[in-house]
């Protein structure tokens, strides 16, 4: 490729154990963002989404976490295997992220300016020894951005005394306070009302147009992706099925899961993504052997139980994980008639 | 102005639970079986010298006349002679109760530093052997009793190997400090008396740390439940995904949130500090409070008991003030919400 690669991700594997068990949810996940690109990420509730840029960052909660291979790098770099004092360097002004709730993400004991603040302070080496005064000039500027009012008083209120929304933009903000290469917007705003959330995207697609970030972005909505994003990745149960260009992958979905969720997409308005496809994501406790998506193709052949299929490359822009595509797809149907 | 609200609330409230009390501990000892004036006097006291007694006590007088009499005298201070020593009871709990406070505080000291201590490194190193290490030991204070850790430190370091005396709270040959608050440690500090501050501490070693294990341990095993718990919290993740070092996500941001529960039953952990108190007071000749009040309860010592349970109770509540003013300074969400509700 001749295209720098910010961050390429190989192989990843992510265990989590639980009571019953060890949950194998990331299965080999490959992944990669360029310089300059907006990526989208699709998939269903539970599919890995949100864990695997918890990966990229170092910040899955281990235990009961457990990185049980792969690697990720940023820039070259490996950040599985980066020294703390590196991997601080690229938190925040290297790669940063909006979390999915943002309730969760704001601590309810400390206010704004306090975690807000810290971000800050940290996000510049020359930050580092700043005053509180100067700091707090700062910390406006993010606020100011993503159009909240009053943020002299918002840096004194507790997570508590905000609106959803207002949460919404102020984890936005904290994230863009960093000045990031790559933001990681885990689907803005799927918490808030419809309104608030097409405000919280044409906000976000703005801040980030303006600065040349790259972005990934996580959404259900498949209009959002098809609007915002140059290329597309689609996840089930803890693998990428498809990678393509975002224009080629709506015109000619090749996955049998994609073309479910493309057939679902009359029905989406603002619901769940999977409602075109029978059945449910499998359990990782015991996860099916072979393509993970057997219990729910409709097209599924013998092999597929077996084996799981490696992405198969249709062009330059696409490509797929699944064995109806690959060369020796005849004899795949052959052998899957005769038995 | 809040702030304000919260303690004359409080102190309202105190002043009814301490009525209560006063009540409650005022029938108890007029219940007890045994007559008080004959065990003061003893068995072979002529008969009217008791009589006399009685009526000198208005024991012969209705109840409420006799709780009318006793409580405007302890309001004042004046909770009468002791039958037992003779003594004047409020001299009894000058002496005795600051000698209590001292063992108890600083117990509350070694619990507060060494519990949260223990159980931040535990939940630092979770599922590491250090963190094994101090599951079992927090395991082996929570169920082992306070007296048999006195008896074992002053066995242990005490007598076998010798490096903390194990009587009382001063030895012979060092001044007394003049009395100021009342303990030994804090008067030698603030007379400027180095060696008997020295002393004093060495005193009160070993009763403090006996004391403190049940409750050390205790808040240790909920500082590593808070911690580990919250540290799988996004708003932890959150914070380290945007570059704040790991110093000051566990430091501050962790911390903070993580003592609120750890606090908040440091009030309960006084209180049996207080009670397990006297055994340990007895173990270690230590003149406190508690071992005061029980040999006044064997001894039917009215005054005595009343005013000690007076004394406990208005400590119990103080502490449990102070306990919620911090868990308010800690957690704004019970800020905001009392606001509210004013
Ligand atoms: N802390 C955890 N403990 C145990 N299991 C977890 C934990 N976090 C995630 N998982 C498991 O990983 C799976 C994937 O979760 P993840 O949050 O990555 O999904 P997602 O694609 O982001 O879903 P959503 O669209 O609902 O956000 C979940 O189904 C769950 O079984
Ligand atoms: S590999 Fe087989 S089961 Fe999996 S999606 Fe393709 S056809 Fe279906
Ligand atoms: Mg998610």
């Amino acid at each position: 490729m001749s295209t720098p690669r910010l961050l390429e991700i190989k192989d990843l594997r992510v265990e989590f154990k639980v009571y019953g068990g060890v949950l194998k949810v990331l299965d080999g996940v490959n992944f990669s963002v360029n310089a300059g690109e907006k990526v989208g990420l699709v998939g269903e509730t539970g599919c890995g989404k949100t864990t695997t840029m918890k990966a990229i960052l170092r910040i899955l909660p281990i235990p009961p976490a457990r990185i049980a291979g792969g690697e990720i790098f940023f820039k070259g770099q490996d950040i599985l295997r980066m020294r703390k004092r590196d991997l601080s360097k690229v938190r925040g002004s290297g790669i940063s992220m909006i979390f999915q709730d943002p309730t969760a993400a704001l601590n309810p004991v400390f206010t704004i300016g306090e975690q807000l603040g810290a971000v800050v302070q940290h996000a510049r080496p020359e930050n580092r020894r700043l005053s509180k005064r100067k700091i707090r000039d700062k910390a406006i500027i993010p606020l100011k951005e993503v159009a909240l009012a009053d943020p002299e008083r918002l840096l004194d209120s507790y997570p508590i005394q905000l609106s959803g929304g207002m949460r919404q933009r102020v984890c936005i903000g904290m994230a863009l306070a960093t000045d990031p290469e790559l933001l990681i917007a885990d689907e803005p705003g799927t918490s808030l009302d419809v309104t608030i959330q097409d405000q919280v995207l044409r906000l976000l697609r703005v801040l980030v147009e303006e600065k040349g970030t790259s972005v990934i972005l996580i959404t259900h909505t498949l209009g959002v992706v098809r609007e915002t994003t140059d290329r597309v990745y689609v996840m089930y149960a803890g693998n990428m099925v498809e990678e393509a260009h975002t224009r080629k992958l709506f015109a000619e979905p090749l996955h049998p899961y994609t073309q479910g969720l493309m057939q679902a997409v009359p029905k989406l308005t603002g619901g769940g993504i999977a409602e075109g496809i029978p059945g449910r994501i499998p359990s990782y406790l015991d996860p099916p052997p072979g393509c993970r998506f057997h219990t729910r193709c409709p097209r599924v052949m013998d092999i597929c139980r077996r084996q799981k299929p490696p992405f198969f490359k249709v062009d330059e822009e696409h490509q797929v994980a699944c064995f109806l595509y690959d060369q020796n797809h005849d004899r795949h149907k052959e052998e899957t008639a005769t038995l | 102005m809040q702030l304000i609200g919260f303690l004359s609330r409080r102190a309202f409230q105190a002043i009814f639970v301490l009525l209560g009390l006063s009540i409650l501990i005022f029938v108890i000892a007029r219940v007890l079986p045994g007559d008080p004036a004959r065990t003061a006097l003893g068995a072979r006291a002529p008969q009217w010298v008791v009589d006399r007694l009685r009526e000198d006590m208005h024991l012969n007088d209705p109840m409420h006349v006799q709780y009318f009499y006793w409580l405007t005298d302890a309001v004042q201070g004046d909770f009468g002679i002791s039958l037992v020593t003779r003594r004047n009871v409020a001299d009894d709990v000058k002496e005795f109760f600051p000698a209590s406070l001292e063992l108890v505080l600083f117990a509350g000291l070694i619990t507060a530093v060494a519990g949260i201590g223990l159980g931040t490194l535990s939940a630092r190193h979770k599922d590491k052997w250090i963190d094994n290490a101090v599951r079992i030991f927090s395991y082996a204070g929570v169920v082992t009793p306070s007296f048999v850790f006195a008896i074992l430190f002053l066995l242990l370091f005490g007598l076998v190997l010798d490096w903390f005396p194990t009587i009382g709270r001063l030895s012979q040959d060092v001044p007394r400090p003049p009395t100021i608050t009342g303990m030994m440690t804090i008067d030698a500090l603030l007379a400027g008396q180095l060696a008997t501050f020295w002393d004093a501490l060495k005193h009160l070693i070993l009763p403090a740390l006996a004391l403190a294990m049940g409750s050390m341990a205790q808040e240790a095993r909920l500082t590593r439940a808070t911690m580990s718990d919250n540290l799988t919290k996004d708003y932890i993740a959150n914070k380290r995904a945007l570059g704040v070092p790991e110093r000051k996500v566990t430091g501050r941001f962790l911390l903070k949130v993580s003592l609120i529960p750890t606090v908040s039953i440091f009030g309960l952990d006084f209180a049996a500090s207080l009670s397990n108190a006297f055994l340990v007071e007895l173990i270690f000749v230590w003149p406190g409070i508690s071992r005061y009040g029980v040999n006044a309860m064997l001894r039917k010592d009215l005054n005595a008991i009343s005013a000690v349970i007076l004394i406990l109770g208005i400590t119990f509540i103080t502490v449990n003030i102070i306990v919620d003013l911090v868990v308010r300074g800690l957690d704004p969400r019970i800020r905001l919400r009392s606001a509210r509700s004013d």
